[in-house]
This record gives structure tokens, C-alpha cells and sequence, in this order.
């Protein structure tokens, strides 16, 4: 019978591809291990191999087709002794499919993201985009690789460094295309070297550069921290403001899936416990944009925390010349009168689901995104809780010493006579990040957890 | 001055030369004393404010050493950065920064180089291209590769002299740092001040390779060991090493052999070494009475040389009174210089 070849999955997480090139053509034989066909996703491109041996009986989906779902069936190979006339007994979906060449570094090749875009139930327009703009549908992935290009273009002392941000295109493709536009002296590959290379990022900076320093993900910047924190964080107080540093530490933050404890960790509440600091952690793609652009202008050392499984989400992103977020002012991105749901980048997925399911039950939320993380936009919690009088923080790192912690300090100084119900925290569990799926799964936060929060305050 | 010598593994491993460093003239020579005085005074004057408790917290002195930055900033041009440790405060005046401003940053004044909020570890001058003053050992190593690295970005033809002791000299980002500066060919003077403490920690304690000069032997860095107390070995040294740089070549590394009369800090009791060490250093190779001797060897009459000290002198007393009178920092400056 023959045998079905089905579109392979790159990694655990892809969705779907694109089919690039055939490499072998109907009517040619194959052989285990034989490279057929070429896979490509938004990050990367993959050579698939013939598990079977035969002899390639027909192309079912031709190359240069984009999105091809995972386990869709693409060409049939037949058995020796089978002829075209046997194609039509071929069995329905969910055969073998043939295998990807596995990644080469575990460290670069984390899963791709859900392709599924992110729930965006924007209800309030964005005060930074003036009405009747022209938008564009953008990953944030392209969202971000714009936001440095834009500036490298502007400002000459603007480059960006890390570990296969040039060559490589960037372990998740974030700076693709920079290498060719800017040349290896502004777009440079490190060595695998966190401690030094931050070092000699805030050195550079120290002289008035502007580095853009990227971290394959900010798991391995805890190797750097003594440079982010003493050198970077510290140096314009201990100069009595002579010496300070512009430079923008950026890379993937949070839970990631199926990496496990050492790749999966929020630092949201490491960073922004740092005076010196400023820390940004945004949602959509169009503040991915404008607050990186706001990043790499401002004359502080700031914390950039971008989301993995957010990268290759859509967003719509303004049309304009020279698009600006300011950092530390967060958004209302929905609004509502009976709690407020507070969160950040990935976090808010949970938050705006919440919404949509609370809606159901005649609990109208206010969800507020809060974008930057340190400074903290206090007036515009406090202003929502005194509408609302009640309020859920949700975060994907621990709940201890956390963010929702300080904003529900913060909530408590300000806002106390205005509370109708303490404010509770939809938290990560406090337990390292496990692999299992399902416990993995019970780890993070959920929209039911936050449903759940959100009527326990309002007493429903 | 000639390149050092290529190994066959590509890197130069040159030891001391042998017989005497070039001579300097006699303006050098004079230059050299005033300037190793001027650092020798103010820290005896820092150790005597220390005891009377108008400085705090720790207090490295650089006593002993001082040939090592005067002969190296000899070597320099303008716009040359320098970056150190903790025990900066030689560094400094070395690099031409006003001795009131550094006593006073010592007494936690506003008249201090940091307005009294980084204290002995902790100054900076934007002007003289001095970057620090880290209180992280070895932090300055990645920073001072990172000075580099931005005058190659800017093909500015200017050295990073990047100082640390032996005791920095074991810490990963070291080589990290190392690694990169041959790998990107940074202009960078890895200036080891082998010191032969780290805090109590006898050199032969705490190193599987004593010879610093070889530090950078896998990343085929050369390197060279040198009399520290010399300060005209030194110079030549910094010389040798600069060309080496501007001339695009990468880094160099200098292990400065030198010696560290006072504790590690003010209240180290030094029981790690003897006092007959210490003083037969003192004796037989202090870098002041070296120069001292030339000169009146020269014919420079006592009474010149004790006018120059006599200059010194009023300096650092001045710097004294200065940073005991200045006032402390307005209130208001604990809020300032968070972000700008």
C-alpha cells in the first residue's frame, strides 16, 4: 500500500509551514534517508527526510505553498511492485510522517510559537496612534527587527550584539536582515560569553555607544546579572551622574514550552526590583515596536523582556515615520467598571480571555496592560481600582516578592478606602518549571484561574 | 620600539629583559617622582584620615605600587581611557584628577568626583577618560574590554589600559573578556598588577599558573613580565604594548611585578606575610627611592628634590582640609543621578 508522507513538525509546538522546494521529483526513487523536501516557518528552514524507501508516486501539495498545517498528507511514496494505479488505496491522514533533520543546538532551536494570533480585543484605542493611521499586519518578531533597524538607520552609534544575532539571522529570527543592511561591524555575533559580552556592552556604553544587547533568552543573562546590576544599573549614581550608560538588554523572557525549569522563567520581578533600571514587558506587537524604538533612545539602561511564544503573533502595527511608545505609561486595553484585570506581555493572554468569559456572565472587566514594568504606571491602577473597586493581578513568574505583589501594595497605599475585596494574584505555581505537558500546563496561569480571581472579588 | 617576540603557537612570552630599561631624562625622571609622591603622600594622608574616622567603609591603599600607573600613563595619549578596581585611588591621580575632589569623594563630601555617593571604590572622570573605580572584582576586565571595543567601533586609534590584580586575574569573565579582544582585535592593555596578595591570599595559594604574562597564552595574546617597581621598565613596557594595539593587533597583556606595602585593606591585620618581607622590599626596591637615587646620582641637588616634596606636601594637605570642610551632600542628592 502505498505510504503517505505528511508535512513534519520543525518542533513541538509548530502548527503549520510552508512547503519550499521538492528535491526529488515524481517517478524518482528514494531512499531512507533521503532529503526530499525543504520545510520553511518564519524562523527557520528544515530539510525533510524519506523514513521509506520506494519510489516518489505523487506530489500532493506542490512547492511554494504556504501554511501547510502539521500531519498534512504532501506526496505518497510507493513500495517496490506498487504502480500510480495504487495511489488511490493510499490510507486517509495520519500515516508515518517523514522526519525533520533534528536541531542542531537546543539552546537556539526552542519551540516555535502557537501561530494562533493573540487575543487582541482592543476596546480602547491606542493613545499614542493618531486617529485614521494606516496600520499594518506585522509579527512581533518584525515588529521588534523594524524597531532596531528604524534606529540603527537614525543613529550610527546604535548596534546590536549576542549570540547569533548576525550570521545565524538570530536564534529566533528577531534580527534577520540586519546583518545584510548593516554590515558585521554593528550587527555582531559573540561568542557564547553572557558575563563578558554584557561587560563589554556597558563599556561600550559607558563612552557614549548605544549598544542593543541581545540574550538568547534571559535565562542565560543570570550569568551577566553582577554586569546589568553593578556596571549598568549603578554607574550614573556612583559617578554623581558624570557616567552613565544607554543601552537596552533584550531577549526572550518567560515561559517558553516544554523547556523546562532552566529555560522557562520569568525575571519581571528581578529587574524591576533595580533602581537604574528601566524595565519594559509589552503585548501587542505595536508597543513591541514603539517601546523598543523608546528603549534604545532613552539614556538609562533598560530591561526589555520579549515572550517567545509571543514572537510570531500579529498584531497591527501604525504606519508612521517614527513610531514611539513612552516608557512607563500602561494601557487600558479594555475597558469595564466592575474589577480590573492587571497584567503584562504574555500574562495578558490569560487577562484578555478572562475578560471575554467574564463578559459571558455580566462582569464587565477593565484589563490594563502595563507595558513597563519599572517605572510603574501607579495613577492608571490606582485610577482604574477606584472606578472598579477591585482588582486581580496576573503574572506568569512566582507569586512571591513578585509584580502583582508590589502593584497590590501599591493598590493598598493608594487606593485602600476605595477596595470593595482584597486584591488577589493569579501567579505562576511555586514550583520550578516542569516538562510534563500537563504539569506544565498546570504551572502557568490560566484564564479559568483568572475567571476565577476576578469573581472571587467581586463576591459572585 | 620592537614588537615582542612571536612564539610558534603565535603568541610572545617575554620575560623581564635583561640589564636596564632605557633611561629616562632628567625632566622624565623629575616628572616621575613628583607624580609617584604626589600618589605615596596622598595615600599615607588617606590612612591618617581613615584612623580619625573622617573616611568610612573600606579604603584600599595603593602604597608600593605606584610606579606601575606613572609609568604607564607616560605611556599614553590623550584620550587613552584607564578603568581599575578597588584600589584606584593612585589611578586617578595619576590620570591628572584633582587630589581635592578624590580626598573629598574619600570623606563622602559633595565636593567629592561622585558628589560623596561612591566613596573610595567608586569615582569617575568623563574628562581625564578615567572609567572607574569598580568594586567588583574583576567587573572592570569586560568593561574595559567594552572601552575597547567602542574605540574600534569608532576608529578613534585610542588604548583601553585596563588594570586588575592577581586575585582579579582568576575570575571567568577575565577570559571571557581575553577571548573577545584577540577574537575582535580590541586595542586593550590587560595591565596585570601582580601585587602577590590577593586580599591574604598568597599568590602561590590561589594560582595553577604564577607567570600572568602567560594568562592570554590560548587566545594568542602576548605578553610580558615587568619590573613594577621601575617605572621606566614600566614605560617602555606601556610603550611596546600601546604600539602593539593602535598598530591594530589586539590586546597585550603586562604583568606589572610589584609590591603592596600596607594591608589589603585598613583593617587587615597581615598576618599572611612578615614584616621582614615587607620591609626588604621597602629597602632594596622602592620605586620612589629608585628614582630619588638617579637623580641625586645626576646631580640634582637635595634641596630641589625636597621642594618638590614640599609641593606634594601642600597638595595633599590641602586635599585634607578640603574634604574635612567641604560639606556633606545636600539631602536632596539622595534622589539625583538615578536616571537621567
Amino acid at each position: 500500500m502505498p505510504i503517505q508522507v505528511l508535512m513534519p513538525a520543525l518542533s513541538p509546538t509548530m502548527e503549520k509551514g510552508n512547503l519550499a522546494k521538492w528535491l526529488k521529483k515524481e517517478g524518482e526513487t528514494i531512499k531512507s534517508g533521503d532529503v526530499i523536501a525543504e520545510i520553511e516557518t518564519d524562523k527557520a528552514t528544515m530539510e525533510v527526510e524519506a523514513t521509506d524507501e520506494g519510489t516518489l508516486g505523487k506530489i500532493l501539495i506542490p512547492e511554494g505553498t504556504a501554511d501547510v498545517a502539521v500531519n498534512t498528507p504532501i506526496a505518497t511514496i510507493l513500495a517496490d511492485g506498487e504502480s500510480a494505479a495504487d495511489l488511490a488505496k493510499a490510507p486517509a491522514p495520519a500515516a508515518k510522517a517523514a522526519e525533520s533533520a533534528p536541531p542542531a543546538a537546543a539552546k537556539a532551536e526552542a519551540p516555535a510559537p502557537k501561530a494562533a494570533p493573540a487575543p487582541q480585543a482592543v476596546a480602547e484605542p491606542d493613545p499614542e496612534v493618531p486617529a485614521g493611521t494606516e496600520m499594518v499586519t506585522q509579527t512581533i518578531r518584525e515588529a521588534l527587527r523594524d524597531a532596531m533597524a528604524e534606529e540603527m538607520r537614525r543613529d550610527a552609534d546604535v548596534f546590536v550584539m549576542g549570540e547569533e544575532v548576525a550570521e545565524y539571522q538570530g536564534a529566533y529570527k528577531v534580527t534577520q536582515g540586519l546583518l545584510q543592511e548593516f554590515g558585521a561591524k554593528r550587527v555582531i555575533d559573540t561568542p557564547i560569553t553572557e558575563h563578558g559580552f554584557a561587560g563589554v556592552g556597558v563599556g561600550a556604553a559607558m563612552t557614549g555607544l548605544k549598544p542593543i544587547v541581545e540574550f538568547m533568552t534571559f535565562n542565560f543573562a543570570m550569568q551577566a546579572i553582577d554586569q546589568i546590576i553593578n556596571s549598568a544599573a549603578k554607574t550614573l549614581y556612583m559617578s554623581g551622574g558624570q557616567m552613565g550608560c544607554s543601552i537596552v538588554f533584550r531577549g526572550p523572557n518567560g515561559a517558553a514550552a516544554r523547556v523546562a525549569a532552566q529555560h522557562s522563567q520569568d525575571y519581571s520581578a528581578w529587574y524591576s526590583n533595580i533602581p537604574g533600571l528601566k524595565v519594559v514587558a509589552p503585548f501587542s506587537a505595536a508597543d513591541y515596536k514603539g517601546l523598543l524604538k523608546a528603549a534604545i533612545r532613552d539614556p538609562n539602561p533598560v530591561i526589555f523582556l520579549e515572550n517567545e511564544v509571543l514572537y510570531g503573533h500579529t498584531g497591527e502595527v501604525p504606519k508612521l515615520d517614527d513610531f514611539i511608545v513612552p516608557i512607563g505609561k500602561a494601557r487600558i486595553v479594555r475597558s469595564g467598571s466592575h474589577v480590573t484585570l492587571i497584567s503584562w506581555s504574555n500574562g495578558m493572554t490569560y487577562a484578555l480571555k478572562a475578560a471575554d468569559e467574564l463578559a459571558k456572565d455580566g462582569i464587565e472587566a477593565e484589563v490594563i496592560d502595563l507595558r513597563t514594568l519599572r517605572p510603574m504606571d501607579t495613577e492608571t491602577i490606582v485610577n482604574s481600582v477606584k472606578k472598579t473597586g477591585r482588582a486581580v493581578t496576573v503574572e506568569e513568574g512566582w507569586a512571591q516578592s513578585g509584580v502583582g505583589a508590589e502593584i497590590a501594595a501599591r493598590i493598598m497605599e493608594n487606593a485602600f478606602d476605595y477596595l470593595d475585596a482584597p486584591v488577589a494574584r493569579v501567579s505562576g505555581k511555586d514550583v520550578p518549571m516542569p516538562y510534563a505537558a500537563n504539569l506544565e500546563k498546570l504551572a502557568l496561569p490560566s484564564a479559568a484561574e483568572v475567571v476565577e480571581a476576578a469573581k472571587a472579588v467581586c463576591y459572585r | 620600539m620592537a614588537a615582542p617576540k612571536k612564539a610558534a603557537a603565535g603568541a610572545a612570552q617575554d620575560k623581564t629583559d635583561g640589564g636596564s630599561p632605557p633611561e629616562f631624562t632628567r625632566e622624565q625622571e623629575l616628572t616621575a617622582l613628583r607624580e609617584m609622591l604626589l600618589i605615596r603622600r596622598f595615600e599615607e594622608k588617606a590612612g591618617q584620615l581613615y584612623g580619625m574616622g573622617a573616611i568610612g567603609g573600606f579604603c584600599h591603599l595603593y602604597i608600593g605600587q605606584e610606579a606601575v600607573v606613572v609609568g604607564m600613563q607616560m605611556a599614553l595619549k590623550e584620550g587613552d581611557q584607564v578603568i581599575t578596581g578597588y584600589r584606584d585611588h593612585g589611578h586617578m591621580l595619576a590620570t591628572g584628577m584633582d587630589a581635592n575632589g578624590v580626598m573629598a569623594e574619600l570623606t563622602g563630601r559633595r565636593g567629592g568626583y561622585s558628589k560623596g555617593k561612591g566613596g573610595s571604590m567608586h569615582m569617575f572622570s568623563k574628562e581625564k577618560h578615567f572609567y572607574g573605580g569598580h568594586g567588583i572584582v574583576g567587573a572592570q576586565v569586560s568593561l574595559g574590554t567594552g572601552l575597547a571595543f567602542a574605540n574600534h567601533y569608532r576608529g578613534n586609534g585610542n588604548v583601553s589600559v585596563t588594570y586588575f590584580g592577581d586575585g582579579a586575574a582568576n575570575q571567568g569573565q577575565v577570559y571571557e573578556s581575553f577571548n573577545m579582544a584577540e577574537l575582535w582585535k580590541l586595542p586593550v592593555i590587560y595591565v596585570i598588577e601582580n601585587n602577590r596578595y590577593a586580599m591574604g591570599t598568597a599568590v602561590s595559594r590561589a594560582s595553577a599558573q604564577q607567570d600572568f604574562s602567560k594568562r592570554g597564552v590560548s587566545f594568542n595574546i602576548p605578553g610580558k613580565q615587568v619590573d613594577g617597581m621601575d617605572v621606566r621598565a614600566v614605560k617602555a613596557a606601556g610603550e611596546e604594548a600601546a604600539a602593539w594595539c593602535r598598530a591594530g593587533k589586539g590586546p597585550f597583556i603586562l604583568e606589572m611585578q610589584t609590591y603592596r606595602y600596607r594591608g589589603h585593606s585598613m583593617s587587615d591585620p597581615a598576618k599572611y606575610r612578615t614584616r621582614e618581607e615587607v620591609e626588604k622590599v621597602r629597602h632594596d626596591q622602592d620605586p620612589i627611592e629608585q628614582v630619588r637615587n638617579r637623580l641625586l646620582a645626576a646631580k640634582v641637588s637635595e634641596a630641589d628634590l625636597k621642594a618638590i616634596d614640599a609641593e606634594v606636601r601642600d597638595i595633599v594637605n590641602a586635599s585634607a582640609d578640603f574634604a574635612q570642610h567641604d560639606p556633606e551632600p545636600d539631602a536632596a542628592e539622595l534622589w539625583t543621578d538615578v536616571y537621567r
